[in-house]
């Protein structure tokens, strides 16, 4: 079973996109919430990490998206859109919970 | 499923009390049991009732609340991180010495073994904060 680790730092403030990708096994998911969501978008320095990241899953919470004004077509190709009850859902499907703060 | 939830960071600072709140909303919604929310480090200022944001913004201690009310949630703050950020109930005030308590309804003030034993009685704990 997997691991769900959540990034709620943007990657332009912080190095936890970065360090989640490097330290997550096969199989994990991440979620990206808050400042997090702006790792989830389409043609910044750091979306290569997300989108050459093989392995993961990445999902993001669409109200701190709507909340940053950034569109849904402005994500990287696979991440999954998620609200709230799909971040409960994630939670239950996976062993653990990590919070990468 | 039986979760426990962590919130290590005060309302209004970033966006974890907002976090926290919405996903234990939603968890308790989809029938889930919310064992405990347990506040730690400046996390335990959403528990105190002086809190008067202006009218046209969330009163997220409020809103704790009567979360709380609606589903009989467990809300404990840490009893060292409280005693450092001044926040009160009767207990603390008597043993302290204090001229008044500032707790909000259905807070309570205990010690950092709730968490331990809110990770250890849940299937899985999840942590807001910095």
């Amino acid at each position: 079973m997997a691991d769900l680790y959540t990034v709620n730092k943007s990657p332009f403030e912080k190095n936890s996109l970065e360090d989640v990708i490097r330290f997550s096994g096969e199989g994990a998911s991440i979620l990206f919430i808050e400042d997090g969501v702006y790792g989830a978008m389409a043609g910044t320095a750091v979306s290569d990490l997300v989108a050459n990241a093989t392995g993961r899953k990445f999902y993001v919470l669409g109200p701190d998206l709507k909340a940053r004004g950034i569109a849904e077509d402005r994500l990287i190709d696979g991440v999954e859109l998620v609200d709230y009850a799909g971040f409960v859902d994630l939670v239950v499907e996976n062993d653990k919970v990590q919070a990468w703060l | 499923m039986k979760l426990a939830v962590q919130v290590n960071e005060g309302p209004y600072q970033h966006e974890a009390s907002d976090s926290a709140y919405h996903f234990t909303k939603a968890a308790l919604e989809k029938g889930h049991e919310v064992f405990r929310v347990f506040f730690y480090h400046d996390g335990v200022l959403n528990g105190t009732r002086l809190t008067t944001p202006p009218q046209d913004d969330r009163n997220i201690v409020e809103r704790w609340v009567a979360l709380a009310e609606k589903y009989d949630l467990d809300l404990v703050l840490c009893v060292a991180a409280a005693q450092r950020r001044g926040i009160v109930d009767e207990g603390e005030a008597e043993r302290n010495g204090k001229d008044a308590t500032n707790i909000a309804p259905k807070f309570r003030i205990s010690g950092l073994g709730q968490l331990i034993e809110a990770a250890i009685q849940s299937d899985r704990l999840v942590v807001f904060g910095d």
